[in-house]
């Protein structure tokens, strides 16, 4: 059994710097992280495969950065195909998909997994335009993954509850954040995750046109960047006991008691 | 007059609201047609007429398949003989799915998240970044229809009182191994109060309330209130409440009358999804905490000391 988990490098959440002016898009000079959103694709991936199958993470950067794909090897991964090219800087959704679709097919895994969305981005639409361009069937928002015998059976977040869906392999599935308890490195994984194999491809190897990904693969532009209007603070008080009493006046106000 | 089309979600007859807000944006920049998947076009005819749809494309009943794939073939196959404007979709689990395979199926861009959408030199999405703090303005320079993802409570569902929506079914195409997966059960989690994103009055725990047991006193406060409990991104990703529960940019957008914020700091993540509410009550020990800087009333305390009080003060 091979799974292939998309996961992505981004600026920490906690410090997600700003907006560069001239680009438009969210600088990225800083250190990149592996986005917390993926680490619950990772450790999903290694308890489906259990001892003797094989977990190959899938990722793309315009600028060679590996750290964050270093800390999913270290979780315990087998190898990685990073996607790094200059002309990648500013891709959307759809041109992230077509590289990442290009890059699954040439491991041919059973199952690939995904996050719903980067906590960077938030488009969102990744995982199922992935599983559009490589013809799998697909069950997004799993908040529980089974495998039996080629199927995946998944319990499939709903507006009002969940639906079980079955699904056979091959096949795409997005996981839901706390769908499983991601693992920390070990001294050894850390270890060990600085000979596990990298292969890193450009756009060429992969038989992508520079032109249709990146800034002119987006076929979009941002017309401004603007503060939104602010919301006005009320009134802060410190707690000496008559907090509650502060709050149960406020709602009496407001009508709710 | 530009052509707007916008997905219809319903089941058993029922329209959900998002559907409804995005038809009374949708009536406003030209004509709508609605497309659909499901057993139920001709119940819910008359109600997105009267929303503003003049049509609606379905695909009819799926037999338990998921919609995306079949929904998505049969409207790109559609959209290349009548080329929409605009394709509109609400950020739900079915809206997101449904969007991701059209923008494949077309090759046409997505634009997401946005909050508003202006009708100014073509039709350009706003969406709020940061927080809510900074509005970024997209729009497509290409000659495709333009795909926008529309975040829930972006618009007022008003009725506009036209006539019932006439029903045209669409083939769906065949769809190959992407169409294999199945419904096997459907589950609903009841729960005895108002849903997250209608309530009237929300309250939500983030991880001050220091372990997932004291989440009870949310639950409480929301029961007294008569209204929802929602959460933190940090203690769904904990484990200690269903994602159902996650008010946020991942998650619920919530714009209730009041809005509770206990024990929550008031990440960017967070406060894209309640920054919208009427009135915020924020409880955090932290004096510093983002949260404070949208609160109405700011209380800097121990959560475990102000939710009991409060608690007994509203008594039953």
């Amino acid at each position: 059994m091979k799974v292939a988990v998309c996961v992505k490098q981004i600026p920490d959440p906690a410090d997600p710097g700003a907006m560069n002016p001239e680009t438009k898009t969210l600088k990225r000079d800083v250190k990149l992280i592996l986005d917390e959103s993926d680490s619950y694709g990772v450790e999903m991936a290694l308890q489906l495969v259990g001892e003797d199958g094989e977990v190959v993470l899938i990722s793309m950067v315009p600028n060679n950065e590996r750290n964050g794909l270093n800390n999913a090897l270290a979780m315990g991964a087998d190898s990685a195909i990073l996607v790094s090219d200059d002309a990648l800087a500013g891709s959307d959704a759809l041109s992230t998909a077509k590289v990442l679709a290009a890059a699954i097919q040439r491991t041919e895994p059973d199952l690939v997994l995904a996050a719903t969305e980067s906590s960077d981005g938030y488009t969102g639409t990744v995982p199922e335009q992935v599983a559009e361009l490589l013809g799998l069937p697909s069950v997004t928002f799993a908040k529980e993954v089974t495998i039996d015998s080629g199927n995946v059976a998944v319990k499939r977040q709903t507006e009002d509850g969940y639906d079980e869906v079955d699904c056979p392999l091959p096949a795409l599935v997005s996981v839901t954040a706390g769908v499983v308890e991601p693992r920390y490195p070990s001294f050894k994984g850390i270890m060990a995750a600085k000979s596990k194999p990298v292969e890193e491809l450009t756009l060429a190897d992969l038989g992508i046109e520079t032109s249709t990904v990146g800034w002119a693969g987006g076929r979009q532009e941002i017309v401004s960047i603007e503060p939104a209007p602010e919301r006005e603070a009320g009134e802060i008080i410190e707690d000496e006991g008559d907090g509650h009493e502060r709050i149960v006046a406020f709602l009496q106000e407001m009508k709710v008691i | 007059m530009a052509n707007i089309w916008v997905h219809a979600e319903t089941s058993g007859g029922v329209v959900s609201t998002i559907t409804l807000e995005l038809l009374a944006k949708a009536r406003d920049l030209g004509e709508v047609t609605a497309f659909h998947a499901g057993a139920d076009a001709e119940q819910v005819a008359a109600e997105l007429g009267a929303h503003g749809a003049t049509r609606i494309l379905t695909t009819g009943d799926l037999d338990n398949g998921l919609p995306g794939p079949a929904l998505a073939s049969a409207v790109a196959a559609k959209a290349s003989e009548e080329s929409p404007d605009a394709i509109l979709f609400g950020t739900t689990y079915g809206g997101r799915d449904v969007a991701g395979r059209l923008s494949v199926k077309m090759d046409a861009p997505v634009i997401t998240n946005i909050v508003d959408l202006l009708d100014t030199d073509g039709l350009t999405g706003v969406e709020p970044v940061f927080g809510g703090t900074t509005n970024v303005k997209t729009r497509f320079t290409g000659e495709m229809p333009g795909i926008f993802l529309v975040r829930p409570k972006s618009f007022n569902a008003e009725a506009a009182g036209g006539d019932a929506a006439t029903v045209e079914i669409m083939a769906v195409p065949d769809l190959g191994a992407t169409g294999l997966a199945k419904v096997t059960n459907r589950f609903v989690e009841e729960s005895d109060g108002p849903k997250l994103d209608e309530a009237g009055i929300v309250v939500s725990g983030g991880r001050g309330l220091g372990e997932a047991d004291n989440f009870q006193m949310i639950e409480d406060l929301a029961g007294k209130l008569g209204g929802a409990a929602g959460a933190s991104r940090a203690i769904v990703d904990a484990g200690w409440v269903p994602y159902s529960y996650q008010v946020g940019q991942t998650g619920k957008v919530v714009k209730p009358d009041v809005y509770i914020a206990a024990g929550i700091s008031g990440a960017t993540q967070h406060m894209v999804g309640m920054k919208g509410s009427k009135t915020i009550i924020a409880i955090n020990k932290d004096p510093e905490a983002p949260i404070f800087s949208i609160a109405d009333l700011g209380i800097v305390g121990d959560v475990h000391k102000v939710l009991p009080a409060l608690l007994e003060a509203i008594g039953d």
